[in-house]
């Protein structure tokens, strides 16, 4: 009993994210069709809501090819590495308030870790191998320079990211992702405490999980797709869940640290059951989450992608001191007004 | 044109961008609500007007083709698709074609035969969906080539039109 309520968990987490991320490809193409007036796929099953199943199920059936030269292992490893480390993440991620559930009280979350921001920090960090590892095993000059990109990127933009958080820490003086989401009662969210810090945890949520204003590692029109031109079938796959997966993850993060989580003015106010609250703040949580995937796509068919220096000037010398500034700014805040 | 303004010229707000990139998100916000110009094209066809060229087609009035077989649209057909065999007939026009093919895997859907043809015989119908699966399907015998006059209606009014 004691081990089947989290294997349950992770169950269902898993479950959800495969869902999740199949849907999001579709929902991409259906967004991204629509913004260019086009109508986007339709063909399979009602409104084309079978294309995504097809498609995966089309990578399952493709011969996996692996170029003569690549480094054989680390070939194989790096999706691997990618899709662990962008599944991990989400066991610290709670989804909603505890619930009750037959008579007994669930957190819904994987493991309440005390660490959880560190732990995701760590494991954002680590996710880059993937793309470093993929873009020098598979040798390929495309892939190199995408992987090397990947990594300069990911390093110049954690920095700004890890300072923007930690005035969300000075403010919540926890690092448990409960704690910060139990703070931002009411209309104290963090991005109206700390609009700057806000703005550029999201610019570096963009940068770090790749997405257009910043995918230089993948680029497709210079770098033929980057670093994964050289993977097919179902590493391929691999590559492009864990994309997604940290799509969802960075929205899952900017709601819960900068969007006040589950909390919406007015509803904790309006006299609610007991029973209902929990289930309606979910749904307040995934409408959010959901919100923001949108603006993920909605932001790379709307931008163009940033010049390989123009991103490292943004990273140094705008994002960085920007969230020194809201850190500044914060700690000041703290410290006269003691939110 | 507007003038083309440098990166020095902008002021603060205009170097930072956010103002540009709420307008272009707004505008890809606009567009996502709009009338699609996608056709749907098996279930909505493509209505062609009379000068669209599709696969050339024979003229058949009452029940005979027009063609005398002259043998001109052979002739200037530059990519040799069409091949012509002449023989006697009692009728008025004396001559008419035996064999009549043309090869649509070399057509190029110029229109020369057309605009040659001294009697109006072969014209350019809208049909273009040409599936075929063989080599030999691919040459279009008179049993695929003649089209009723009726049909064919508004391409003769406008290659009158501009002749």
């Amino acid at each position: 009993m004691v081990i089947l309520i989290p294997l349950t968990k992770i169950a269902i987490a898993i479950g959800v994210l495969l869902f999740v991320v199949t849907y999001l490809v579709y929902f991409e193409r259906k967004i991204s069709a629509w913004i260019q007036d086009r109508v986007g796929p339709n063909r399979v099953g009602p409104y084309g809501l079978l294309q995504s199943p097809a498609d995966v199920l089309k990578l399952f059936f493709k011969e996996d090819i692996v170029p003569l030269a690549a480094t054989k292992f680390v070939h194989s490893l790096a999706p691997v590495i990618s899709l662990t480390i962008a599944m991990s993440t989400y066991a610290v991620i709670p989804f909603g308030p505890d619930i009750n559930l037959f008579g007994q009280k669930v957190k819904l979350i994987v493991a309440d870790v005390d660490v959880g921001i560190l732990f995701i920090l760590a494991f954002a960090s680590i996710g880059v191998y993937g793309i470093t590892l993929s873009g020098w095993a598979s040798n390929n000059k495309y892939s190199l320079l995408g992987g090397l990109r990947s990594s300069a990127q990911m390093i110049s933009y954690e920095l700004s990211m890890g300072i923007s958080i930690v005035g969300v820490l000075i403010v919540s003086e926890s690092l448990r992702i409960y704690d910060i989401i139990n703070h931002q009662q009411g209309w104290m969210w963090n991005a109206f405490i700390q609009p700057i810090g806000f703005i550029t945890f999201v610019v570096a949520a963009f940068a770090e999980t790749n997405r257009l204003p910043f995918d230089l590692p993948e680029a497709e029109p210079e770098l033929v797709g980057g670093y994964h031109t050289e993977y097919s079938s179902l590493k391929f796959a691999m590559f492009f869940l864990a994309e997604y997966a940290n799509m969802i993850i960075a929205s899952l993060l900017i709601v819960a640290l900068y969007l006040g989580g589950w909390h919406l003015p007015f509803v904790e106010t309006a006299s609610l059951s007991e029973g209902w609250l929990p289930l309606i703040s979910v749904g307040i949580y995934l409408a959010k989450v959901c919100f923001l995937l949108f603006v993920f796509i909605w932001v790379r068919w709307s931008i163009p992608r940033f010049r390989y220096d123009q991103l490292m000037n943004l990273g140094w010398k705008v994002m960085l001191p920007l969230s020194l500034v809201n850190l500044a700014w914060v700690s000041l805040l703290v410290y006269f007004f003691k939110i | 044109m507007a003038v083309k303004k440098r990166k020095k010229d902008l002021n603060f707000f205009e170097r930072i961008y956010i103002v540009e990139i709420l307008k272009g998100m707004m505008l890809t916000l606009k567009h996502l609500f709009k009338p699609k110009f996608t056709r749907q094209y098996p279930e909505e066809k493509y209505v062609q007007p009379p000068s669209y060229r599709g696969r050339p087609v024979l003229v058949m009035d009452n029940g005979k083709e027009r063609c005398v077989a002259c043998g001109l649209c052979s002739r200037v057909c530059p990519a040799l698709a069409i091949q012509v065999q002449a023989a006697e007939t009692e009728d008025e026009k004396e001559r008419y074609p035996e064999l009549f093919e043309i090869n649509m895997l070399r057509c190029i859907f110029c229109g020369f035969c057309e605009e040659v043809c001294p009697e109006e015989a072969i014209v350019m119908s809208k049909d273009y969906e040409l599936v075929f699966t063989k080599y030999e399907d691919a040459i279009f015998g008179k049993d695929k080539l003649l089209v009723p006059v009726e049909q064919l209606k508004d391409r003769l009014e406008f290659i009158r039109a501009h002749r």
